[in-house]
């Protein structure tokens, strides 16, 4: 066993005094980010990014993804306490553990939803131990037109698995790729969209993206909702932990489940979101208590939180393995690899060993202190959620611009940021999807790179993405999803005929 | 929601909306397609131009954005939901005024006094604190901010005449 071996070493890399640290601060961030409006697992580790840049990458990425397990477990403390979903895969979160906040057990619910998001965590880290090594192991194999193939695969997933417009969704992640291009071309050494701009040289970074779709147009929603924090108090103590440790034990058919939907939406880039909802459909269904759900079913607090944790999990999956990230924030962490040096991507196993195997450990850890810290601490997060909006928002703006400048030390960055986030109140509004933008953003250039190579070996013909059956199964499989919605649309339309 | 009154009035619809996004889409798109077929798109002496990619890329947000121009003026009538109520609007452009003002101050006094000069006005102003309150808030901000990024990360944000007067 390999893995087992290479795992064993990289606990001795993150165990050290400093990682064990940065972990319980990471995860202590994490869960504040989570509970604020405004501020998300993406944009929250953007404007932490460039405070890393100094640290060994070892350390940064390990505090970084801690950040992201902080978040997710941050998500699920609103969504019961006041029935605000703190992230967007909380809210299936919400349909059952804020009435049983308001029935008093609010305690009970906050412990299923950590506990079960920590046994989708789990699962999610050891399908990545034991997975990612083969599935890196076969992508050494990958030519540009097999890499070609797997981006048109993820981006195309988008539009089969989107609910929304199918062309919205185009619409959106095309635009990620035209700021991709902006300034100087890799290959040719020309300047492109600049049209004379200097500043417009160094490109759109997809930083000052993320902080401005996620964060600014974050506030600006939860300005026009008018939002009043009327929360529930919660006590958690041994106790309430111990009695609902003995229940969940019964759950573990549905907990499955939900590790199963969340594992497989976490590596095809379904994400976190789509995940929850579908857990919790699902457990509705099959489940004896499914007529109860919605007025208070603690297995319906598990089922979404289980699957959202696996999900966001197992999307580091294809980004450690193949340089392809499954959500907005393992794109911002892959955009992290980039700026530390390191070339995500199937090589990464072979090259960076300590690297790869010490976030591995240090994602069992992280889930480990990050249970440890949120069944301790809900009562002073709960606290800061009173604060008023008024307050808070203003403070995070100001965290905001100054996350975005420190990007480049640019002050157009800040101004970006801030269209960025008119942007996104309007694409929210109107459903264009940001997700796809944002990974087209991140994956641009290397998306780009690899199909000129593609077509430099073909001489400029298509066909070389159908040359061989690996990258022609890819292939086939991307157009597949790219035509889903027109397949259901088609069928729908036959069976409504008949 | 209530109807009538002065708080719901859509102040725009949401088809509205939606084709003003859809002609910027379009905008935008037919710009990067013309930029990149004047740096030349398609294939040259050694491969694919500068322009091959980003044309394509450029002529795909266009398809796209007619699509939804399309769809959008097919069903017009589903079109008619406010996009945003006068209410809502005024309390997003009294969050989204401020931010931009905030982000020109920035520039001409620097991001320290700025955002103590912001957080302050944003709680007197829009949360209806104390200006003593809002004061201590405000410059506790901008202060931490500064003994974090100056002396802790080291990382310099942009200062003004108020730091250049302190000796920074």
């Amino acid at each position: 066993m390999d893995e087992l071996q290479s795992l064993w070493q990289g606990f001795a890399v993150a165990l050290t005094a400093q990682n064990v640290l940065l972990m319980f601060l990471g995860i202590t961030l994490g869960v504040l980010i989570g509970v604020l409006p405004g501020l998300g697992g993406a944009n929250g580790i953007a404007i932490l990014l460039p405070l890393t840049f100094t640290m060994s990458p070892t350390s940064a990425i390990i505090m970084l993804s801690c950040i992201y397990w902080g978040a997710l477990f941050g998500g699920a403390i609103t969504s019961i306490l006041f029935n605000i979903p703190g992230e967007p895969w909380s809210v299936a979160t919400t349909f059952d553990g804020h009435p049983m906040a308001q029935q008093g057990r609010a305690g009970e619910a906050l412990t299923a939803a950590f506990t079960g998001s920590f046994v989708g965590a789990l699962v999610a880290v050891v399908m990545i131990t034991f997975l990612a090594p083969l599935v890196a192991e076969f992508a050494l194999k990958f030519g540009p037109p097999e890499y070609f193939a797997v981006y048109l695969l993820a981006f195309c997933s988008f539009v089969g698995m989107g609910k929304g417009s199918p062309w919205k969704t185009i619409a959106a992640m095309m635009l990620g790729f035209a700021m991709a291009a902006v300034g100087m071309d890799t290959v040719t050494g020309q300047l492109r969209l600049t049209f004379g701009s200097t500043e417009l040289m160094r490109g759109f970074d997809f930083l000052v993206a993320v902080i401005g779709l996620f964060g600014i147009g974050e506030i600006l929603l939860t300005m026009e909702e008018g939002l009043e924090f009327k929360g529930r108090s919660a006590r958690i103590n041994a106790r309430v932990v111990l009695e609902t440790w003995a229940q969940l034990p019964k759950f573990w058919a549905t907990s499955l489940r939900a590790c199963l939907i969340g594992c497989w939406m976490g590596v095809t880039p379904g994400g976190a979101t789509p995940a929850s909802f579908m857990s919790y459909g699902v457990a509705k269904n099959i489940s004896k208590n499914g007529h109860n759900f919605g007025k208070g079913e603690m297995e319906g607090v598990v089922a979404p939180e289980t699957a959202a944790h696996a999900a966001g999990t197992s999307a580091l999956l294809p980004m450690l393995a193949l340089g392809i990230p499954g959500s907005p924030t393992a794109a911002v962490l892959l955009g992290g690899l980039l700026i530390w040096g390191l070339q995500p991507g199937p090589l990464l196993f072979v090259e960076q060993k300590e690297f790869v195997w010490g976030l591995i450990a240090s994602m069992y850890l992280g889930n480990i202190v990050g249970l440890i810290v949120v069944l301790t601490t809900v009562p002073l997060f709960a606290a800061i959620l009173r604060v008023p909006f008024s307050i808070i928002a203003p403070i995070i703006i100001v965290v905001c611009a100054i996350g975005a400048f420190t990007v480049h030390n640019a002050m157009l960055d800040v101004w970006l940021m801030m269209l960025f986030g008119v942007a996104g109140y309007v694409f929210k509004k109107l459903d264009y999807p940001m997700a796809p933008m944002v990974l087209a953003l991140v994956l641009g250039d290397r998306a780009e790179d690899s199909f000129r190579q593609a077509m430099l070996m073909s001489q400029g013909s298509l066909s070389i993405l159908w040359s061989n059956w690996l990258v022609g199964s890819i292939t086939a499989g991307a157009l597949l999803l790219l035509f889903w919605p027109l397949i259901t649309a088609l069928r729908a339309r036959r069976a409504g005929g008949a | 929601m209530s109807q009538g009154g002065g708080r719901s009035a859509a102040a725009v619809t949401t088809g509205t909306m939606e084709i003003v996004v859809a002609l910027l889409f379009f905008g935008v798109g037919a710009l990067v397609a013309w930029d990149s077929w004047r740096l030349g798109a398609s294939w040259g002496m050694d491969g694919p131009e500068a322009g091959y990619f980003p044309m394509r890329i450029g002529l795909l947000i266009c398809v796209s954005a007619a699509v939804v121009l399309a769809q959008g003026y097919r069903h017009r009538h589903a079109g008619r939901e406010t996009f945003v109520e006068r209410g809502q609007l005024r309390d997003v452009l009294s969050i989204l005024v401020p931010a931009v003002v905030y982000v020109l101050g920035i520039q001409l006094i620097g991001i320290y006094v700025a955002s103590a000069i912001y957080v302050a006005m944003f709680m007197a102003l829009l949360g209806g604190y104390r200006w003593l309150r809002s004061i201590a808030v405000g410059a506790a901000v901008g202060l931490s901010a500064f003994v974090l990024f100056e002396f802790w990360f080291g990382i310099p944000l942009p200062k003004g005449f108020v730091e250049r007067a302190l000796g920074f």
